[in-house]
């Protein structure tokens, strides 16, 4: 069914420009895959932000943070994973450069890399979960501090999950252009992941030790 | 930007359009039908299932109308009823306010800015479907006999383990999640769109005001959406798997979530109505013939809105028992907001006041907004009032408060659009005769069903009761209120009727039938698959009324689908960026993402297996594929 | 402040009339810009100035109902669960604690406090006629003080959604010159009397012996179930089943025999009665003022 164009030909169109010479495939802040990146994060940094806000609301509400009887966690695995995670930003801003350079070989070996030492940060966070001391159906300080290990968790599977992904894809005989943006934007992914776990890891191993049971 | 060169060699647009057809057009057929990522396509599916909801959440009303017109009436058991007003809720925000604002925009959008798509298509698609799973989330189970029936909101602890035992409540909560990420998915595209892909020269001092409407309003809900979800997703860890964070034997509050609710909660209005105020602007702007007065003031008042909607959800908690000086600061902070709004109504007035204006339906709409929306207004405005909130929260005054800003504030403006932008998009105009008769019908059953309702409130009558005693002297006040609803839903029945015997026999349309100032309006009704044969140039806020010829610019591969990215501010021409064609993966990924919604009503570990159909979706979603003209990257 | 709103209605709307009629007459020439600029500028003032005095009018309004309170306050505690109210005294005199339910009386001119408490879910105490709402919410203790100017019964009713029967969650008020309120609050502080006749003891028996008294206390026999209302001098009250119907005879034998027949979800289970007990317990619950 042809639409109604009565009238459209009274606009007489005039060309006064040509858009051929734009390049195709741009990374970083112009490129709009980079931009539902952007978005994404404030969604899911809301969440954060607000989960944040419950734990103190929770801690206001006067039954002692922890409640009285509960250990806070145990430092060491909260500590190996915080700075395991921080150690990891070199590799990968290393690896954006890369990226954005179009350094195939120096790619595909960073993201393997990436994805190994997204791997053993997941194994230290298991033993973070054991050593939480609460049970997340023991008391609302339980609750709430599950609930962040559970969303920083899931992104950071979902990130290296993603990276693993990509670096197979790397190793395919035909790369396409746009495997060498989502890499940069996948770092910038992790970055988030880092970035966002540090207020977490002082709400979940340092508040319960500066405020104490009531 | 480049600089116009009206002597530049002109392009043949009609054989571009004809390549473009090629490459834009769906494939025939169902395989077309699951596959487009079409937003004209994606956004009628939408707008067809918001309206059709739409009735049948306005019959459900007019059922607990029918029900309260006399007191101590057994037509309605408590059951039926709490399942009713509970469906009715739900379904009118989740399911019609919200989305019907983002199908015009998803239809829209793309079109007044002179684009062939929205920045994300397949994202568009994803979207449409996980829509329509929240729809069937909630009206597949009522159909089987198992409605949520404690309210739109579902306080705990009512809705926790210990009160809300059965699956009704998972089911309402699960019915949130599935729209609330089909909004999510919306707003991001539709925000980037608006920043990203506007036309050479449309700066952001030469938008739309109806672009400035949904760019504010796809922020604010990628702001507030996360907390309902956060909301729900506690509720449901409370009710799965016994944590206790509204459990107050065990450290835990009830108050968390009306706090994280409401946070959600009062933007959720604004986001309803901010697209609203969009399309008064435009239907304001195109029947008085001249620009909207006060363009400045308007942007401003719309981000302010926007702003200040984050601070104001306490005075929905008034009645709590909060700290006094608390109260009176949200007191004033609600007030605050009448200001912004109160300078949008004096432009739009002075429009009309100053321009020449032509009452067709669609303005006529907007003038019946005007009147109503400021009743809801000034009563926000009393309700505000922390003393006399405590007596009239929860009360039929509310009642009529919250309909006079949803129906007044929203849906009329709805309407006003529906009318204007309907030969756009069929390339058909619905009957004008029958339109005003249809808008008297609503605008005066709507005030006479509706204003009783704040009498009712002040003489205390709560909300959300089945039945009252005849000792209680409501019954009076409730018949007229019912009579005004029907006498409303028969005009509701006559625009139905109207687009649908329009649609066949309607009066052609031709590409501008209005006099349009906005892009939408060069492009053919309704437009094809690729909407504009050229990218049109922007030289000013109103290039619809800018005298022939038209600048465009042409360029865009005529082999592969492709969109133009500028830049933020200025519009500058940046890259042309690749867009995706039709693709199953978002109706796949959709039903991955079904699976694991529905399963987690039964148990946790749907949360962890369910992940992995949606990441293995993921991956169908993302696999690149080798563009034949790309091949320059071969590996070694 | 209604009649504010309803003035500054009343000038929009005087101005869009007045926008239409310009437009469609067409007398004189159109408004130009800057003058529509100066107005946008007075109704921006005018609205702030609005806006301002309303904020701190309703700041003193609460402020002085804050002010209210007063420390020799008589203390009673309301308990909401679904769907009735439960009421007891502190008892000024004693320093006891007196039970009953669903009719709050208060002594005039004297400041309540009533201290608001939930065993189950959320529910809001008003009286339309004493005081605003106050939601009633489980984990805290919300605090409201009345102090009732006028004599007379007053209606308040469960303003939060609680569940099934939210809508017959009602309350009765009676408000009482203050020697009334005393003699009042010495009846309900009795037990319950010796049934003086065969009929009303065989109520009696069938009250403490049957299954009422797993949920319900007359104090004085052995019928001491907490799960509902306190029933030590039912008969005086107004109406049963937290004001949803008529106190008399025939309702309340309705009641004991099939509860869900006329308040629908009730918790209260239908009781299994030939006519004659069903009679005698009836006779019985109505005596006990």
């Amino acid at each position: 069914m042809p639409g109604d164009t009565a009238g459209l030909e009274a606009l007489r169109p005039r060309v006064v420009g040509d858009l051929s010479g734009l390049p195709r495939d741009v990374i970083g802040m112009r490129n709009l895959n980079s931009w539902g990146l952007v978005g994404f994060m404030l969604i899911e940094g809301m969440g954060f932000g607000l989960a944040a806000a419950s734990v103190l609301y929770l801690a206001s509400q006067g039954a002692g943070w922890p409640p009285g009887g509960v250990l806070p966690p145990d430092h060491l695995f909260g500590l190996i994973f915080t700075l395991g995670l921080l150690a990891s930003e070199w590799p990968n801003r290393w690896l954006a450069r890369r990226a954005h350079d179009h350094d195939l070989r120096a790619m595909r070996w960073g993201m393997v890399l990436m994805t190994l030492f997204g791997l053993a940060l997941i194994g230290v966070r298991a033993f973070e979960f054991m050593h939480l001391n609460v049970h997340w159906a023991a008391n609302a300080y339980g609750s709430v501090i599950w609930l962040l290990m559970v969303l920083h968790t899931t992104h950071l599977v979902t990130d290296v999950a993603d990276t693993a992904v990509q670096a197979g894809w790397l190793f395919r005989r035909r790369i396409e252009e746009k495997q060498y943006s989502g890499a940069v934007d996948n770092c910038a992914y992790w970055d988030f992941v880092v970035v966002t776990w540090l207020p977490l890891y002082a709400l979940i191993y340092w508040m319960p030790r500066l405020w104490g049971p009531a | 930007m480049a600089a116009l060169d009206l002597n530049a060699p002109q392009a043949d647009l009609a054989q571009d359009a004809a390549a473009l057809d090629a490459i834009w057009r769906d494939p025939p057929g169902i395989r077309g039908f699951l596959t487009t990522v079409d937003h004209k396509r994606i956004a009628a599916r939408y707008l067809v299932t918001t309206l059709a909801l739409l009735v049948i959440a306005g019959i459900l009303a007019l059922d607990m109308r029918l029900q309260l017109s006399q007191p101590g009436l057994e037509r309605m058991g408590p059951q039926a009823y709490n399942e009713a007003f509970t469906l009715h809720g739900s379904t009118m925000l989740f399911l019609v306010s919200v989305p019907v604002m983002e199908a015009m925009a998803i239809w829209l959008v793309p079109l007044m800015l002179g684009q062939r798509n929205l920045a994300y298509p397949r994202l568009t698609a994803y979207s449409y479907w996980l829509y329509l799973g929240g729809v069937l989330m909630l009206w597949v189970p009522h159909a089987l006999g198992i409605t949520p029936d404690l309210g739109w909101f579902q306080y705990p602890p009512l809705s926790g383990p210990a009160y809300g035992p059965g699956h009704r409540v998972d089911i309402w909560a699960q019915m949130i999640t599935f729209t609330e990420v089909a909004a999510l998915a919306a707003s991001v595209n539709v925000a980037v769109t608006i920043l990203k892909m506007r036309p050479p020269g449309m700066t952001l001092a030469r938008m739309p005001l109806f672009l400035w409407a949904m760019l504010v309003t796809s922020v604010m809900t990628v702001l507030a959406l996360p907390a309902v979800m956060l909301a729900t997703s506690l509720l449901i860890a409370d009710r799965l798997v016994s944590t206790q964070f509204f459990s107050p034997g065990a450290g835990g509050d009830v108050l968390l979530f009306q706090h994280i609710f409401w946070f959600f909660g009062h933007p959720e209005v604004y986001i309803i109505f901010i697209p609203a105020v969009g399309f008064v602007s435009a239907i304001v702007e195109t029947f008085t013939r001249r620009a909207v007065f006060g363009y400045t003031v308007q942007v401003l008042a719309i981000i302010s809105v926007g702003l200040l909607a984050f601070g104001l959800w306490v005075h929905h908690m008034f009645a709590v028992g909060l700290p006094r000086l608390g109260a009176s600061f949200y007191t004033a902070a609600s007030m605050a907001i009448a200001l912004p709004i109160g300078l949008q109504i004096f432009s739009w007035i002075a429009t009309i006041a100053s321009g020449r204006p032509r009452f067709d339906t669609p303005l006529l709409w907007v003038t019946g907004f005007i009147a109503t929306f400021v009743i809801g207004g000034l009563s926000g405005v009393m309700t505000a009032s922390a003393p006399l909130d405590l007596q009239l929260t929860d009360t039929y005054f509310v009642v009529a408060h919250l309909h006079y800003v949803l129906i007044g504030g929203a849906l009329f403006p709805l309407f006003g659009a529906l009318t204007y932008w309907f030969p756009k998009a069929t390339g058909r105009i619905m009957s004008e005769g029958w339109g005003k008769i249809a808008f008297w019908l609503v605008f005066v059953g709507f005030n006479i069903g509706f204003f009783p309702m704040h009498l009712l409130g002040l003489m205390g009558m709560p909300r959300r009761i089945y039945t009252y005693p005849a000792e209680a002297g409501w019954g009076t006040l409730n018949l007229v209120a019912t009579a005004g609803m029907l006498i409303a839903s028969l005009g509701a029945a006559i625009i139905v009727a109207n687009a649908v015997i329009s649609l066949r026999w309607g009066r052609r349309a031709g590409v501008d039938p209005w006099g349009g100032a906005t892009l939408e309006w060069s492009c053919a009704s309704p437009p094809p698959p690729w909407n504009f044969a050229a990218t049109p140039v922007v030289a000013s806020l109103t290039p619809g009324w800018e005298p022939p010829p038209r600048a465009v610019m042409t360029g865009l591969s005529l082999e592969n689908r492709e969109v133009l990215v500028t830049s933020v501010g200025d519009a500058v021409p940046e890259h042309r960026q690749p867009s995706p064609g039709p693709s199953i993966w978002p109706l796949l990924t959709a039903l991955a993402t079904a699976l694991l919604f529905v399963g987690s009503i039964f148990t946790p570990w749907a949360v962890v297996w369910g992940s992995i159909p949606v990441a293995a979706a993921l991956i169908g979603w993302f696999w690149p594929r080798t563009r034949p003209e790309e091949a320059q990257a071969e590996a070694p | 402040m209604l009649w504010v709103c309803g003035a500054v209605y009343l000038l929009v709307l005087a101005f869009l009339g007045w926008a239409i009629w310009r437009s469609r007459h067409q007398t004189g020439t159109a408004p130009q810009d800057h003058h529509m600029r100066a107005g946008l500028l007075t109704w921006a003032l005018i609205i702030t100035a609005g806006i301002g005095t309303l904020a701190t009018a309703s700041f003193l309004v609460d402020r002085a109902l804050a002010a209210a309170r007063q420390e020799d306050a008589l203390i009673i505690r309301i308990t909401a669960h679904q769907w009735w109210w439960r009421i007891t005294y502190l008892d000024p005199a004693s320093g006891a604690w007196i039970e009953t339910a669903n009719e709050l009386h208060l002594p005039l001119g004297q400041t309540a406090r009533l201290e608001l408490a939930a065993s189950d879910v959320i529910h809001s105490f008003w009286v339309p006629n004493l005081s605003g709402k106050l939601d009633v919410i489980p984990g805290r203790r919300n605090v409201l003080d009345i102090t009732p100017q006028r004599v007379g019964w007053y209606r308040g009713q469960c303003a939060e959604f609680c569940g099934l029967q939210h809508a017959l969650m009602g309350l009765d008020v009676r408000v009482a010159p203050a020697e009334e309120f005393a003699a009042w609050l010495a009846t309900q502080a009795a037990p319950a009397a010796e049934p003086p006749d065969t009929v009303l003891a065989r109520g009696r028996d069938l009250f403490t012996s049957g299954p009422c008294a797993a949920c319900h206390t007359v104090r004085g026999t052995g019928a001491a179930g907490q799960a509902g209302p306190d029933l030590t001098h039912f008969g005086a009250r107004r109406t049963l089943a937290a004001s949803t119907l008529t106190n008399n005879r025939g309702n309340l034998q309705g009641w004991i025999v099939n509860p869900e027949a006329l308040k629908p979800g009730t918790l209260m289970p239908a009781t299994e009665l030939t006519p004659e007990d069903a009679d005698a317990l009836a006779r019985y619950l109505a005596w006990l003022r």
